[in-house]
């Protein structure tokens, strides 16, 4: 099996790796750069779980091959946080209660992120409808989208630009 | 659920990918968005043993005016085209048609065209495209051809896309200015394929206060999304009264002939189109009227 040498941005770091062509992002970034904070739920793009950022875009890395995110950025969970800080959202997650087993909460930090960054004032509805994407067995999603409120306030307070 | 082994291919000019195509033909998979062949791979449900990755190729990704269409790239992912400023002026119901599809993540990577042909029959690309009418723009070693939407889709998952050959546009029909359009879709969860949609663009005649134009299609309702064209035509014409399109709706079963499965009954389908039809012929028609009051 021929493997391949890609160079990536994770999380602002430049990484290189050997990989199989088949292997998928989110593998590889578990398994070979140790970023076990991306989560694998249903492996066929359902379920939210495994999103990551790809140059600043939300995507399933459980849907990306390896070898496509060469030469792109990756931003997983473990970049949201700031200096040791926990990001706006994240700190929403806490405050809120936002999650009870944490499996599914990194794949809707991520995208709450992303939503937060193109539109930092959502309704409750828009919030719910950029989050449908993202599935929780715990929670039953009310705290989840208080988490996302709580970022949303704590943002407008701050007028910070970075969620 | 893990890919199995494939050979992987990046070609970086299209010359290079179609010589791949012709080279591995049905061995080969091309993979755009990888939205819908990502999860086949993963569950081993496809084993191809080429994998192509156009992502590459360059001059794909625009969104452009082409003559009477709206031409659509293969590089073009469903949020580009759900967020186009072209897009919304000139076919208002392919924006909308993209807000329905899945979900924010899979619209990132996910293209317009690769939901063309990929031929889901309750997707929403290939209704709207069905419905508008247009073209695809196909190309091989062997040379270059369009192929329209009526001829386009065989059955479940099938469509005239031979082994050898790559989708590199599609076309879509821009309905005159001033158009009404609707899409309508019913699904248990949102971002769900449909268990049925329903598109409908009308074109009035505001001189004469008829419908001069209109064009109804179906999705969910079988193998392929159908054009309800028979169906529609006391339409033409006449004064789209309320009793009028209930009528009209009510006899689009009489052309369908969907199947009893794990997600609907054939009778539920058919209550479902007859609703669905109603809804989107008459919201296109008050908006079609609406563009004529605000002089559109």
């Amino acid at each position: 099996m021929t493997t391949r040498q890609i160079r990536l941005t994770v999380n602002g770091q430049e990484r290189m790796v050997e990989v199989e062509p088949r292997w998928l992002l989110a593998d590889v970034l578990r398994e070979r750069l140790g970023l076990t904070g991306t989560h694998l739920g249903c492996e066929h793009g359902v379920c939210g779980a495994c999103t990551v950022l790809l140059d600043g875009r939300p995507v399933r890395s459980c849907l990306l091959l390896a070898v496509q995110a060469d030469g792109h950025a990756v931003t997983t969970v473990e970049g949201l946080a700031q200096d040791g800080a926990l990001s706006p959202v994240q700190e929403g997650f806490r405050q809120e209660h936002g999650l009870q087993c944490g499996f599914c909460t990194p794949g809707f930090l991520i995208t709450a992120t992303y939503l937060l960054e193109q539109n930092p004032r959502p309704t409750r509805e828009e919030i719910r409808e950029a989050l449908s994407g993202n599935l929780c067995r715990c929670t039953g999603y009310q705290n989840i989208v208080n988490a996302v409120e709580w970022a949303v306030r704590q943002l407008a307070e701050r007028n910070v630009s970075q969620p | 659920m893990k890919p199995p082994a494939f050979e992987y291919y990046c070609p970086e000019t299209l010359d290079e990918a179609l010589g791949l195509l012709a080279q591995y033909g049905a061995e080969a998979k091309v993979l755009a968005g990888g939205q819908s062949l990502m999860p086949m791979l993963n569950m081993r449900l496809s084993h191809p043993g080429v994998v192509i990755d156009i992502n590459r190729l360059p001059d794909l990704d625009r969104v452009t005016v082409e003559g009477t269409s709206l031409r659509v790239g293969a590089l073009v992912r469903h949020a580009e085209l759900e967020h186009s400023a072209l897009a919304a002026t000139h076919c208002p119901i392919l924006p909308a048609a993209e807000r329905l599809v899945a979900h924010l993540a899979i619209r990132q990577r996910g293209t317009v065209v690769g939901s063309v042909v990929h031929a889901d029959p309750a997707a929403e690309l290939p209704l709207v495209w069905l419905t508008l009418g247009g073209e695809l723009e196909v190309r091989s070693t062997r040379g270059s051809r369009t192929i329209a939407p009526e001829a386009f889709y065989l059955g479940y998952f099938m469509t005239d896309l031979s082994p050898d050959e790559l989708a590199v546009a599609v076309r879509f029909e821009r309905p005159a200015a001033g158009h009404g359009w609707a899409i309508e879709e019913f699904a248990r969860r949102a971002g769900d394929f449909a268990l049925c949609a329903a598109a409908a663009v009308v074109e009035w005649d505001a001189t004469r206060g008829v419908v001069q134009r209109v064009r109804l299609g179906l999705g969910g309702v079988g193998g392929a999304p159908v054009r309800l064209d028979e169906a529609v035509a006391p339409l033409v014409g006449a004064v789209p009264e309320a009793a009028l399109v209930r009528e009209v709706a009510h006899r689009v079963g009489q052309y369908l002939d969907p199947p009893d499965d794990l997600h609907a009954s054939r009778a539920f389908r058919l209550h479902l189109a007859e609703v669905l039809s109603e809804r989107a012929l008459r919201a296109a028609t008050r908006r079609a009227q609406a563009k004529e009051v605000q002089g559109a």
